[in-house]
């Protein structure tokens, strides 16, 4: 038992709707097959009753007179045709007289005149007794069912005196056919109500089931972590279940935000760590970088031409200026002093791309509200500018445009540039702030981490979107202004 | 003289009068005939058609008047409520005096008829009536012979008293109801005429199916047609002239066939010495 409680909904539902159909089904025919024997043995009775009163009265006449052959057509008018026609039709009838032996009987084969009732069989000496005890002409009308037959039993009786009593006699046989009868229809008709009810709670059951069972999958997958919603449209009802869906739906989506911000932290927290020990390192290396690079210019000074000490030196010399330009790239210092970022610093930027952009025939449009000095430092703003539409040069496909808008409003600076390419992979675009790492060949990974740390430091916001082809970066910069 | 002359004038007339009015009379008072259970009365459509044959023939209304009991008819015949009866010969020979013999039918040739013992088909021993002893007997009729006299008539020979012979006797008051009660086990044994069981073997052949008939009784006279003595001579040759003359039509014959008869004779007293004799033997007159 305990495994059908365990049986998933899907079919835990339609079977238990089956369940009640068919006991209702029973149910409803048990009582309708009870109710028509009941309604037919009522019908027989209160038909005998009447029949019995009506022969009675002419029967007082004919034993009165003994006139057995009038007595004998008296009893056999009521059973004239076919009894299939009428279940109500008596088997046999008697007219016994005062002492219980039969005056006439409307089957005289089976029960000849003078017989005595109580030698007929048990349930005739049953019956004997019943109306013996009753011997006055009032006595009410018996009815009394045997194993095989149904009696009622009618007083023939006149003016106070009575003559004998009238013996209606139902064959069981007749009430079993009608009751198999009734039997068959009711079954019939419990078939048909089941042939249409069962599909209908399947159909209604699996509608119900569906959904929870959809329901339980999701919840499981979000408990083994996969913070997938149900897709829209699985329940459209704004029932019970349907708000269990709407509710499940916005916990799902709290709980993604929440794991996607706690990402967040942790790559800025990230970000972060590596920005402090990138320009820590980048400080400890520069003090004596910058020696080197300055013993180095002397001693350069007092090679006297030396050829091969200047080709040297030349070389030592390319390589520390590549390691100061690395170290400067990661030493990024936001609190510089600089004048105001202006709308021709923008040109600037753009001039300064443009043969960058020609040989790779990818076109820059920049469009900008930009009027006034926007207070933020102009050379870091550049170079976040510059980097992103840099990045984004690069990343675009030839002959393909980037477009940047730049936004000054509501005391915020946005920067949103957008280029056609293929979409940042998932693995990149998660490490995509961090340094060394780059989404194309040609960079050295450390623009957009500068940018990050810029952005970072100023205060702002910056995030990337990559789907369908196109790759969107998004800077947002307080600006700081009074209101 | 002239007078006396005028006065057997006016005297013939008035007696010519009441002749004139009882003619006219004749011509649109029905004639009434009684039908009893002697032959299968109950059936009501070929009666019919002899009734209608009847008016056809005597240019007069023809009423029939069925009664179950023969004492009926007879007190109806007395009473003068009937101008004509179709009654057993019992009744006939027990009230001569008040009846007249009116035309005699013919089955099988012969005026005669005789009564049959009959028993239930199941019941294969009964020889005679004497191994009915305290068994149920259904009678046809306290008028009848071959119903009732003759039963009991055989039963006094035998030196039974047949009132106390059988344990029960009941009167069905047809003879076609004591081939039923028989049928049916009502009674254990009946007797009946040999016109009606003939006629019965034709129309009902599962009635006379379920019973056997043990003995036949000698010939009686057949049951007769009888007129009330009032009846006038008139009436009675026009009626009597009708039921002679029924076989030489087709019509006519075809109801003969239908009543299951030869003919119609005028017959006599002689036909019914028989019974005459039944009866003051058993003396029940």
């Amino acid at each position: 038992m305990i495994s059908i409680f365990n049986l998933s909904f899907r079919y835990k539902i339609p079977l238990w709707g089956s369940a009640l159909i068919v006991a209702a089904t029973v149910a409803v025919s048990a009582t309708l097959i009870a109710q028509s024997y009941d309604d037919l043995r009522s019908d027989m009775l209160s038909s005998s009753a009447s029949l019995g009163r009506t022969l009675a009265k002419t029967l007082f006449s004919a034993i009165l007179q003994d006139e057995i052959w009038q007595a004998f057509e008296i009893l056999r008018a009521p059973l004239h045709g076919d009894a299939s026609v009428n279940p109500l039709r008596p088997e046999m009838i008697l007219a016994l007289d005062r002492q219980q032996k039969v005056f006439a009987s409307s089957h005289p084969k089976a029960v000849p005149m003078l017989t005595e009732l109580r030698r007929l069989d048990g349930e005739y000496a049953r019956l004997a007794d019943l109306v013996g005890a009753r011997p006055e002409p009032d006595a009410p009308i018996i009815d009394f069912a045997g194993a095989q037959r149904i009696y009622v039993a009618i007083p023939i009786a006149d003016e106070g005196a009575r003559l004998g009593t009238l013996v209606i006699v139902h064959s069981n046989e007749v009430f079993l056919d009608r009751f198999r009868n009734v039997a068959w229809r009711s079954t019939g008709i419990g078939l048909l109500v089941l042939a249409v009810l069962l599909p209908l709670n399947w159909y209604w059951g699996r509608r119900t089931a569906v959904p929870l069972v959809e329901l339980a999958r999701s919840t499981g997958d979000v408990a083994r972590g996969s913070l997938r919603e149900p897709p829209p449209g699985t329940y459209a009802y704004r029932d019970e279940i349907g708000e269990l869906y709407e509710a499940f739906g916005v916990m799902v989506r709290a709980l993604r935000e929440k794991a996607e911000l706690e990402q967040e932290m942790i790559r800025s927290e990230r970000l972060a760590a590596v920005g402090r020990l990138s320009a820590g390192l980048a400080h400890e290396i520069n003090n004596p970088l910058a020696g080197m690079l300055v013993a180095l210019d002397n001693f350069k000074r007092r090679a006297d031409g030396d050829e091969r000490i200047l080709k040297t030196v030349a070389m030592i010399e390319r390589g520390l200026g590549q390691i100061r330009d690395t170290v400067g790239a990661m030493m990024v210092e936001a609190r510089v002093k600089s004048r105001d970022f202006v709308a021709h610093d923008i040109e600037d930027v753009q001039m300064l791309l443009a043969g960058e952009a020609h040989k790779r025939t990818v076109t820059i449009r920049i469009d900008s509200n930009i009027t006034g000095p926007v207070p933020l430092p102009a050379s870091l703003v550049r170079q976040v500018l510059m980097n992103l539409l840099l990045n984004g040069l690069q990343a675009s496909t030839e002959r393909g445009v980037v477009r940047c808008h730049i936004l000054h409003e509501d005391q915020r600076l946005s920067i949103d540039t957008e280029n056609s390419g293929r979409d940042i992979p998932p693995e990149v675009a998660a490490h995509m702030f961090e340094p060394f790492v780059s989404g194309h060949e040609a960079g050295h990974g450390l623009g957009l981490w500068v940018t990050y740390q810029i952005v970072s430091q100023l205060g702002g916001q910056i995030e990337v979107r990559s789907e369908g082809g196109i790759t969107r970066f998004r800077i947002d910069l307080p600006t700081g202004e009074a209101k | 003289m002239a007078m006396k002359k005028l006065l057997t004038a006016i005297l013939l007339l008035a007696g010519l009068i009441p002749g004139i009015v009882a003619a006219v009379e004749d011509m649109t008072t029905p004639v009434r005939i009684g039908l009893t259970p002697t032959f299968p009365h109950d059936q009501y459509q070929p009666l019919e058609a002899w009734r209608l044959y009847m008016e056809k023939k005597l240019k007069r209304p023809v009423e029939f008047v069925r009664r179950d009991r023969y004492i009926e008819t007879m007190d109806l015949l007395r009473l003068r409520k009937l101008d004509f009866a179709w009654v057993c010969d019992y009744p006939y020979v027990y009230f001569k005096k008040q009846v007249k013999l009116l035309a005699v039918p013919v089955h099988k040739g012969r005026p005669y008829y005789r009564s049959f013992l009959i028993v239930p088909k199941s019941d294969t021993k009964t020889t005679s009536i004497l191994q009915l002893k305290d068994k149920v007997f259904a009678y046809t009729d306290p008028y009848s012979n071959t119903g009732y006299l003759t039963p009991r008539h055989e039963l006094q020979q035998a030196g039974e008293d047949p009132a106390r012979f059988f344990r029960k006797t009941f009167f069905a008051w047809s003879h076609r109801r004591v081939l039923e009660a028989v049928a049916t086990g009502l009674a254990d044994g009946g007797a009946i005429s040999s016109h009606v069981w003939d006629t019965l073997s034709i129309g009902k052949p599962e009635l006379t199916g379920a019973v056997r008939v043990v003995t036949q009784s000698a010939e009686y006279g057949f049951a007769p047609f009888v007129a009330q003595n009032a009846v006038s001579d008139e009436t009675f040759q026009a009626v009597q002239r009708l039921l002679l003359e029924m076989e030489t039509d087709e019509e006519g014959r075809a109801l003969l066939r239908q009543l299951n008869l030869d003919r119609f004779i005028a017959g006599d007293a002689k036909l019914f010495k028989r019974i005459e004799r039944v009866i003051r033997a058993a003396g029940e007159k």
